[in-house]
């Protein structure tokens, strides 16, 4: 067994993150059940009952930031997917596709064996939930219906006023039963509900070390750079719901905890100014959106995205663990989604805000523009969007998001500078 | 003192060269871009013509798509910043600054000292462009030049697509054999880069005076048709091409002027 005592932080991001993928192929090679989750439905269930997990939009954000995505795109667009559809899904339904052929001819397609992600297994069954977007039913329902598996449906309701009226926390609950019912015929045995107490203890220990790391950009200048939370997410999707999240979540803060004593920042001495980045990272292009942003001094100090995965709630209480799952702040109405960010700026310190017009996430990026309109009115603060996508490079240019980020320094250094009065 | 600010768009490049931060003596176009040989044409040009070296510049401040890869110049500045800077320079009474180049539509809103607002630009989309209208020129063989004055006959204005290009230039084609008149589809063409170019002045907020620049405004059907679909009226700036290049040679006089009176105070401190 490997010891991880003696690992940095990012040396355990990696080596859990490969573990979970091991994992799933072990668990194939056993005869164990697989199951592919999306991002944000509740993992209690399924680890709850020992079922090896994969979760599809991790493993399509690491195609796209390894340059792997046009490969697997292509193969979608040729099933005849619309290049409108999300191009999480898109890279995933093409990978199975690739996938698929494997498992029917015993061959390895050319695009598979090139592929630069990690190898994972086909699902036994699928778990979805729409408490991100709308999409994911679709896509969830084609990967059952292709692979001809069950599929799990949590239906969560948008909320369009807050707070979130017991009615639809009573309802996502019954919606949790009736998971439980599904997941205990698909394996084949009674849910264990002393395990499920377990996992969701667990599950919060890693939402309270995941939120100690990002509370840690409120100090200025910052210990944390923000893209290093778009790394670090990959755990708080796969492993929320076992130790791995939590050791490394821990091991994260401590380290920048103890840089910050010691007066060790992120940008060493160029934090200059700080920005909220709101929307999905731009995978393929993380390094140039990262360095752009560096080297003008930006430091990226607020983003609602990782809050996605603020899952608190009570261990035990089904409607504590139903309101977690439909609080999160794309699942609510505008003016909630508008405190929200309005709550990660000022807690970021930040002097600009960047808004991803992402092609892929309609839901994130259509409420843009009026988000926008009402923080500036709010804080005062400069703000620029730009076009770009989270998985699909061609949806991106270099060229016209560096001469954005400029101009938002530009005004950002305007600000400060006072030379506007107004 | 000279400085020289150097704008390199998509398809076109642009020297200005600034005596004390006021006067222009030397305002270049050449109509390619970045990449090409325009950049170091349009530079020999105006020093040529201003008699001057590149040495004789206190300041070379490069702005626009190409500005990265100007290796005379000390600094980059983007062009939403030089475009306010220069057109404030030519209008003070400027709010709004539509700019339509090769590649870019930009809607700049103004505070009252010059500074950057607020700005909103195109996204990845060549409708409504200068790329949009070299195409629809070369399917309605009319020169650029001339498109104004085809516009100002036009009767009965088509209507074309704001949305895309490839679209627009197919709808052209099927109004041209269909035997709907040239003048009327090239003000329906003004219209579309108008109804694009307004939505983003709309978001700034719309306040007078309102200028226009970048090579698109030398094209008064774009400019009336701005004007018409906003209801008020449009300046189009002096030279509107040049405006981001002189907004860097602003931008390069002031940051000399600042390092000299750095280093008086730095000097009248020590000594204190």
């Amino acid at each position: 067994m490997t010891d991880t005592t003696t690992m940095s932080a990012k040396e355990l991001l990696g080596f859990y993150q490969e573990e979970l993928y091991e994992e799933a192929r072990q668990a194939k090679i056993e005869g164990k059940l697989v199951c592919w989750s999306a991002s944000v439905a509740p993992s209690e269930f399924c680890v709850a009952m020992d079922v090896a997990m994969i979760y599809p939009e991790t493993h399509a954000a690491g195609i796209g930031a390894r340059k792997g995505a046009l490969d697997v795109l292509e193969v979608a667009d040729e099933k005849g997917y619309n290049v409108d559809t999300c191009s999480y899904a898109r890279v995933n339904l093409g990978y199975m596709e690739l996938l698929k052929q494997e498992a029917l001819t015993g061959i390895t397609p050319e695009k598979l064996e090139k592929s630069p992600a990690a190898r994972i297994p086909l699902p036994d069954f699928v778990i979805t939930c729409n408490n991100i977007c709308n999409t994911l039913l679709k896509w969830y329902e084609n990967l059952a219906v292709e692979l001809n598996i069950p599929c799990i449906i949590i239906d969560v309701p948008f909320n369009h006023t807050m707070p979130i009226p017991q009615y639809a926390k009573d309802y996502i609950a019954e919606q949790f039963k009736e998971a439980i019912t599904q997941l205990e015929e698909i394996c084949g045995k009674k849910f264990d509900y002393d395990k499920f107490l377990k996992v969701q203890e667990q599950t919060q220990r890693s939402v309270a070390q995941w939120n100690r790391i990002a509370s840690l950009s409120s100090h200025k200048p910052s210990p944390l750079n923000g893209f290093d939370l778009f790394n670090y997410m990959a755990l708080i999707v796969c492993a929320r719901s076992k130790d791995y999240a939590e050791i490394t979540f821990k091991k994260f803060a401590d380290e920048l905890e103890e840089n910050l004593n010691k007066g060790i920042f992120a940008f060493k001495g160029n934090e200059q100014k700080r920005v909220t980045w709101e929307g999905i990272a731009v995978w393929p292009h993380l390094g140039h959106t990262f360095k752009g942003l560096k080297n003008l001094g930006n430091i990226m100090t607020g983003s609602a995205y990782p809050g996605l995965w603020n899952l608190t709630y009570t261990p035990g209480d089904m409607s504590s663990m139903a309101e977690s799952y439909t609080r999160i702040y794309i699942n609510t109405c505008l003016d909630n989604k508008v405190k929200v960010l309005s709550d990660v700026i000022s807690g970021g310190k930040c002097d600009g805000v960047i808004y991803h017009q992402n092609r892929s996430c309609k839901l994130m990026s259509f409420l843009n523009v009026e988000t926008a309109d009402m923080l500036q009115k709010e804080n005062h603060l400069p703000y620029v969007s730009f076009d770009g996508d989270q998985t699909d490079p061609r949806n991106f240019s270099p060229a016209q998001f560096d001469t954005r980020i400029q101009a938002l320094d530009e005004m950002m250094k305007q600000n400060k500078e006072g030379v506007s009065n107004e | 003192m000279f400085t020289m600010g150097i704008d390199i768009g998509s398809s076109s490049s642009k020297v200005v060269i600034l005596e004390d931060g006021v006067k222009i003596i030397a305002g270049e176009v050449i109509q390619i871009g970045t990449g090409s040989t325009g950049p170091k044409r349009v530079l020999d040009e105006a020093l040529s013509k201003a008699g001057l070296k590149l040495q004789d510049m206190a300041k070379i401040i490069a702005t626009g798509y190409g500005r990265s890869s100007v290796e005379e110049a000390h600094k980059q500045i983007s062009e939403i910043s030089c475009q306010a800077k220069g057109v404030f320079f030519l209008v003070p009474s400027v709010k709004l600054i539509i700019d339509i180049g090769g590649q870019d539509v930009k809607a700049i809103k103004l505070d009252s000292k010059g500074g950057v607002k607020q700005f909103f630009m195109n996204d990845k989309c060549a409708a409504g462009t200068g790329r949009f209208l070299d195409v629809m020129s070369r399917v309605l063989e009319v020169n650029l030049d001339e498109m104004a004055e085809y516009d100002a006959r036009a009767t009965e204005p088509a209507t074309v697509s704001s949305t895309c290009t490839v679209f627009a230039e197919s709808e052209v084609i099927s109004q041209l054999s269909n035997g709907v008149a040239k003048e009327n589809i090239i003000a329906g063409v003004h219209q579309s880069v108008a109804s694009k170019a307004c939505g983003l002045a709309y978001r700034c907020g719309v306040e007078e005076d309102i200028v226009m620049c970048g090579g698109v405004a030398k094209d008064l059907g774009v400019v009336r048709a701005i004007s018409k679909e906003l209801k008020k009226p449009v300046i189009v700036a002096p030279n509107p091409q040049i405006t981001a290049a002189l907004g860097a040679a602003i931008f390069a006089f002031e940051e000399v002027m600042a390092a000299v009176i750095f280093a008086f105070e730095e000097v009248r401190g020590a000594n204190k």
